[in-house]
């Protein structure tokens, strides 16, 4: 039903297509030995008329299929078969019997570096000779790449409107909107186990692996304090209460099993195709599914959404994969993690390191440059200081170079060796577990974007795409965290999921806006920030240009307990030449999340400092600091609080 | 004349403003006038037939005169001419300069004696006032507080500070986390921890270390007065004649102080019900925090945000509550939301009786219990229950009836009790002023009092300009048992407006909550929006925990104008509560299932 309009979306993309469509091929149809076709890419081409070179690249160019091959081979003859077999019109040159069979044989080993026959070109991709020309048809390999581009080569009709690569945050939500359109909607979704075999269910990092267990776990050792708190407030809580591991990941894993299974209901409420497999382009609209059992299928459809996401960087160093665990582990780690080495200053690293030692856990950090690198780095050090205080320890300036076992066991035993960044000293250590949390990396590489042309950075394996989510390859749209330069949170995919979903099949024109988008680090001093850091609002404006108010405040919850006084900190970043309009948020203290988000909503409506103030605060909770900030950074006056305001 | 106003500069604004100022305090009657008005000319005979020299000046003869007119405007809030002032005081127009010679109020300014004790003497030491004196004194004034609390019909006396920090705010969110934490504690097993089962409570202990803490505040207020100069009374403050003031100990000992300008802070005492016994047996929030003992079985009497909150923190801390409600639950307060809080309350075992008051008997059961009886407000039914304590919290009333305002002729709102002021808090005498909980009409809470305090002091002495007037914002927050509903209101509407708004809501799950598997679908978010303009938020309300900081970013984003497509437009922040308000879509009017399935 749906697909009449999509046939006409596909023309319209067709012709917007068409530089590399039509008009090239037909031409070239009608002049078989044309060595200049419009789509040459190689421009050997257009070097002479006449050499065997421009000769070869030409025949090459100008058809899909070309074999090159010597009458006498008969290895050939099967090759033909095949060829005859699936019916594609296919270009043969016999190099014996060729006018310049002698010059042609030597171009064609300058191209391709062989002297073997047949060689078989397909698409002007050299496929190799006879055995690799078996293998990919039997793959289904030589079948897509003779559709590729072109009008000719397209499927009749696409198995759905939109496949979705990767079934986590913005994967779901974009197709759980497409759904609402009526749209034919498929979600591939596969998990490839860690080094260390776990796995988990739909719903991808955030659910899984990350927000939500994490949260959970900082919410656990919040519990901790509270127990130590609710003493001062006249609960009688004996004084030394266990934490017990298995039973806060059982807990935190059957909520999860919970999300997993709601997700997959909502998927089938709203009619989207769930297939548990692993998606790799193929061809032009077509994309190979392989399930766990290697059971392998091909869906085409109209458009594609890569929402494939990051998983976590390993160290390459001996040991790591063997013995460290990372962020996908831990939270389902069967045992307790014991003495635990972080190696990281990531955002993932101090969370994790912050929820380990709440619940009672040596932890210490291992940091080879700065904390929290793209944060403000004024609340960067703040949070690292308030963690050492709490018992943290952290190493700086060292990297791990080896990690060995010294015991097996749940947890084991292991060895750290690690190296300073700034000299030859290195150091020994002996912790129950390293968790790993250095950054990730995109899942990008092993997708078949080369198949389809999708550009990529090749250094980070991120996706460009165009400020409408678009690929460099137009049927293809990337979300999440696989794109270049935009925010790696689970909210930013979701809206831009929604929202590209929406300019697609609905008529909005809405875009996804990357700026002043809030977010929060549970630490266990909670940082919540929207906007520019400090350091980049000089960089942008100019120090002078920029007024900094800051303050200290002490929650009031937290004066019975007696705790952290002068620990939380407010500051807001201000443009002097605009009205003081607020650029920058950040805020340390509990519910540093809550606290940020109507900020966040404010600083969309362009919040200036003097609505900030005429803002009335809510007594007494943290978030009222916001309202009375009169100290600026510049004058240097005291901002220790002595007493409640 | 021209309409446009020339544009200052803030620079020559201010300039201006010091010149004005100057010249008020440098004469004893000063006139702004225009020589044609025909108000000006009335008020000039009248001060020319009493005999004092004016110093006049004809805003419509000067070359600055738009200027003028502008910046007084700013300090009086009075745009007309004539603007008159009496030794420093603005005592106003035409009209309110013969009012004030009729009562003999402008002969008492006339005669003043420029060498008052004080520049500005402050009646009531709570958030409001202590913000208004430090304020003073910071701008170089000779301040001083009176500040005596009347102990409660059990004796309850607290320090410095008013309301807020001793019987208000501070000790109630204290309680309530005390709750919490109960409620945390019972979480935590969930989590991992192995706490014992049954965790005992010791009241004891909670209250002393709440008074701990309202000690230290009470003294670091007095601190802070001291730093600033600002002479402290604890003497309670009586006016006796025009700008003199008698100030009477805790020991009786009367002293005599006289200033130019004086505001009243005095604020607000808790209500009783005027029934037989219940001065002797009952006690209220003013008792209750420093209470030495645990109250057990308690009867909250009332449906204000102080009953429903003690009702709340009373429960969580095990004690078996009952509240007794007359009418309606949160008066003022968005009634669907009210609704929610009380239904939540009642998932917390908290009972409630509605539509009962307490009759004219109350008396001392059995040893340590209280015989209630009451009465329906429909019908004749009548019921009885025995309590250990009878916490009443029916409202508030103002401390302004033994403050001698009638001696000096402030006019006092007889009904209520509350001072009618102007929109720069000025009351019916030129040189009283009033802030907090006794003004007439004002949102009774801290901040806007502090607000009100601090921004007075500066219109009184320089500084910056600024007002607190009925544009601002009110941002209310009530907090019960594990749930907190802030409601913010911009103005109230009639039913017939209902057409014209949208309302956008859904229930929540905390994230925290789902481990511990509690109270799915109970928080709730509400936002609702003006279609006339542009979906423009008015409303806004959240039941669920952490609601006070969630509403207060919010608040300020509806400062700024926040919009429902602005509020689409901002990117969650995963997993808090506050998120919820990026993604709503599900109107009111729609009748759609809000309740969460997925998260």
């Amino acid at each position: 039903m749906g697909c009449s309009k999509s046939k006409e979306a596909r023309v319209a993309e067709r012709q917007a297509d068409g530089k590399r469509g039509r008009g090239g091929r037909r031409a070239a149809k009608d002049h078989l030995f044309s060595p200049t076709s419009p789509e040459n890419s190689t421009g050997s081409a257009s070097t002479a008329l006449t050499g065997p070179s421009a000769q070869l690249q030409a025949w090459i160019d100008s058809h899909s299929e070309v074999t090159l091959s010597k009458s006498t081979c008969k290895r050939y003859t099967e090759v033909k078969k095949l060829f005859k077999s699936i019916s594609v019109p296919y270009f043969l040159l016999e190099l014996d019997q060729a006018e310049n069979g002698r010059g042609l044989e030597g171009a064609l080993c300058e191209l391709t570096l062989k002297t073997d026959v047949p060689v078989v070109f397909v698409k002007r991709r050299q496929l190799g000779g006879h055995g690799p020309t078996l293998k990919a048809y039997q793959e289904g390999r030589l079948q897509n790449l003779l559709k590729m581009n072109g009008p000719g080569d397209l499927p009749e009709s696409y198995d759905y409107d939109l496949i979705i690569v990767g079934g986590g945050s913005g994967g779901l939500a974009a197709a759980k909107e497409a759904a609402k359109y009526d749209k034919k909607v498929m979600v591939l979704d596969f998990v490839t186990p860690t080094p260390l075999g776990t796995r988990w269910g739909l719903g991808g990092t955030c659910v899984n692996v990350g927000c939500i267990p994490k949260k959970l776990m900082h919410q656990a050792a919040l519990l901790g304090q509270a127990l130590r708190d609710s003493r001062n407030y006249g609960w009688n809580v004996e004084e030394i209460v266990k934490h017990d591991w298995e039973r806060m990941t059982e807990a935190v894993q059957n909520h999860i099993g919970s999300l997993n299974w709601g997700y997959r209901v909502a998927l089938r409420e709203k009619k989207v195709t769930y297939e548990n497999a692993y998606g790799q382009f193929v061809g032009p609209h077509r994309i190979k599914a392989t399930n766990n059992k290697g059971k392998e299928k091909i869906y085409s459809a109209e458009r594609f959404l890569i929402a494939t996401g990051e998983r976590p960087r390993y160290l390459g160093i001996p040991g790591d994969k063997e013995y460290c665990i990372s962020s996908d582990d831990l939270f389902s780690l069967p045992y307790c993690p014991g003495k635990t080495l972080v190696v990281g200053a990531s955002y993932v690293a101090l969370e994790c390191a912050g929820f380990l030692a709440g619940i009672g856990l040596d932890v210490t950090v291992m940091v080879r440059s700065i904390l929290l690198r793209g944060f403000d780095q004024d609340m960067a050090n703040k949070i690292g200081e308030h963690m050492e205080e709490h018992g943290i320890k952290f190493i700086r300036q060292f990297v791990p170079i080896k990690v060995e076992q010294i015991e097996a066991g749940t947890p084991g035993r292991l060895r750290v060796v690690a190296k300073s960044t700034d000299s030859d000293i290195t150091i020994e250590g002996e912790y129950n577990t390293v968790l790993l949390a250095i950054g990730r990396d995109a899942c990008t590489r092993e997708i078949g974007l080369e198949n389809v042309g999708v550009k990529l950075n090749e250094q980070t394996g991120k996706i460009p795409v165009t400020d409408e989510e678009q690929t460099s390859v137009p049927y293809i749209y990337a979300i999440g965290d696989v794109l270049e330069g935009k925010l790696e949170l689970t909210p930013v995919a979701i809206q831009a999921g929604r929202l590209l979903v929406r300019r697609l099949y609905g008529s909005s024109t809405v875009k996804c806006d990357y700026e002043n988008v809030p977010t929060t680090v549970f630490t266990p001093l909670e940082y919540g920030a929207c906007g520019l850091s400090e350091e980049k609002a000089v960089e942008k404006f100019g120090e002078e240009n920029i007024e900094v108010y800051h303050s200290h405040f002490w929650p009031l919850e937290w004066t019975i307990p007696s705790r952290d006084n002068n620990k939380c900190y407010a500051k807001i970043v201000c443009n002097i030449k605009d009205s003081e309009r607020v650029v920058g948020f950040h805020v340390l203290g509990p519910n540093a999340g809550e606290v940020t988000q109507g900020f966040a909503a404010a600083l969309k409506c362009g919040l200036t400092k003097d609505q900030l103030d005429g803002t009335i605060g809510i007594h007494p909770v943290c978030a009222e600091v916001f309202t009375t900030l009169s100290v600026t950074k510049r004058s240097g006056e005291n901002i220790l609080q002595t007493g409640c305001g | 004349m021209s309409a446009a106003y020339p544009r200052l500069s803030s620079a020559a604004r201010e300039e201006l403003r010091r010149r004005l100022l100057g010249l008020i305090e440098g004469h004893r009657v000063v006139i702004f006038s225009k020589s044609y008005c025909p108000h000006s000319a009335r008020v000039k005979e009248l001060f020319s037939s009493l005999g004092v020299d004016c110093n006049i000046l004809e805003l419509d003869q000067v070359d600055d005169g738009a200027s003028v007119q502008e910046v007084l405007s700013e300090i009086t809030n009075q745009r007309t001419v004539p603007s008159i002032f009496v030794n420093k005081v603005h005592v106003g127009g035409c009209d309110r300069t013969f009012q004030a010679h009729q009562s003999g109020v402008l002969q008492k300014l006339l005669q003043e004696d420029p060498t008052y004790d004080y520049d500005l003497i402050v009646i009531g030491g709570g958030s409001g006032g202590l913000s208004c004196a430090q304020e003073a004194a910071a701008l170089g004034r000779r301040v001083m507080v009176l500040d005596l609390v009347v102990p409660s019909p059990q004796g309850t006396s607290w320090g410095v500070a008013g309301t807020c920090v001793n019987v208000g705010c501070v000790p109630k969110k204290l309680m309530h986390q005390a709750a919490l934490l109960g409620q945390a504690l019972t979480d935590s097993r969930k989590f991992g921890w192995e706490c014992s089962q049954q965790v005992k409570h010791n009241w004891e202990t909670m209250t002393e270390a709440i008074q701990k803490h309202v000690g230290s505040l009470n003294r670091s207020y007095q601190r802070a007065l001291r730093e600033k100069a600002v002479a402290y009374v604890n003497s309670y403050g009586e006016f006796v004649e025009h700008h003199k003031i008698k100030a009477t100990n805790g020991k009786g000992q009367e002293t005599y102080y006289t200033a130019a300008k004086f505001v009243i802070a005095t604020g607000e005492r808790p209500r009783y019900l005027g029934i037989q016994g219940d001065k002797e047996y009952c006690i209220t929030s003013d008792d209750l925090f420093s209470l030495p003992y645990c109250p057990g079985a308690t009867l909250v009497v009332g449906a204000s945000s102080v009953a429903l909150e003690c009702a709340g923190f009373l429960a969580g801390l095990g004690l078996e509550v009952t509240v007794m409600v007359s009418s309606q639950l949160l008066r003022g307060f968005d009634q669907e939301m009210a609704e929610k809080v009380a239904s939540s309350m009642q998932q917390l075992g908290v009972r409630f009786l509605r539509k009962f008051v307490p009759l004219q008997q109350l008396e001392k059961g059995s040893p340590g219990k209280l015989k209630v009886v009451a009465k329906s407000t429909e019908g004749t039914e009548m019921i009885e229950g025995l309590y250990n304590t009878v916490l009443l919290a029916i409202g508030r009333d103002s401390c302004t009836k033994k403050i001698g305002l009638e001696k000096i002729g402030v006019k006092v709102n007889e009904k209520t009790g509350k001072i009618p002021v102007n929109d720069v808090e000025q009351s019916s005498v030129p040189y009283v002023y009033a802030v907090g909980d006794v003004v007439e009409g004002q949102t009774e809470l801290t901040p806007v009092a502090v607000q009100a305090g601090r921004l007075l002091a500066r219109r009184l002495f320089g500084g910056r300009l600024e007002k607190v007037t009925g544009t601002v914002q009110l941002v209310q927050k009530l907090s019960s048992l594990y749930k907190e509903e802030p409601v913010k209101r911009r103005s109230p509407w009639t039913p017939t407006l209902a057409s014209l708004l949208q309302v956008y809501h859904t229930l929540f799950w905390p994230l925290e909550w789902t481990v511990a598997c509690r109270d799915s679908n109970t928080c709730y978010a509400k936002i609702i929006c003006s279609k006339l303009d542009n979906d423009r938020v008015i409303g806004f309300h959240v039941l669920g925990p952490k609601a006070g900081e969630i509403t207060q970013g919010f608040a300020a984003a509806m400062k700024c104008g926040l919009t429902k497509q602005l509020l689409d437009d901002t990117i969650g922040i995963h997993p808090t509560c506050a998120q919820v308000f990026t993604t709503l879509e599900t109107t009111k009017s729609s009748g759609l299932d809000i309740t969460q399935k997925g998260c």
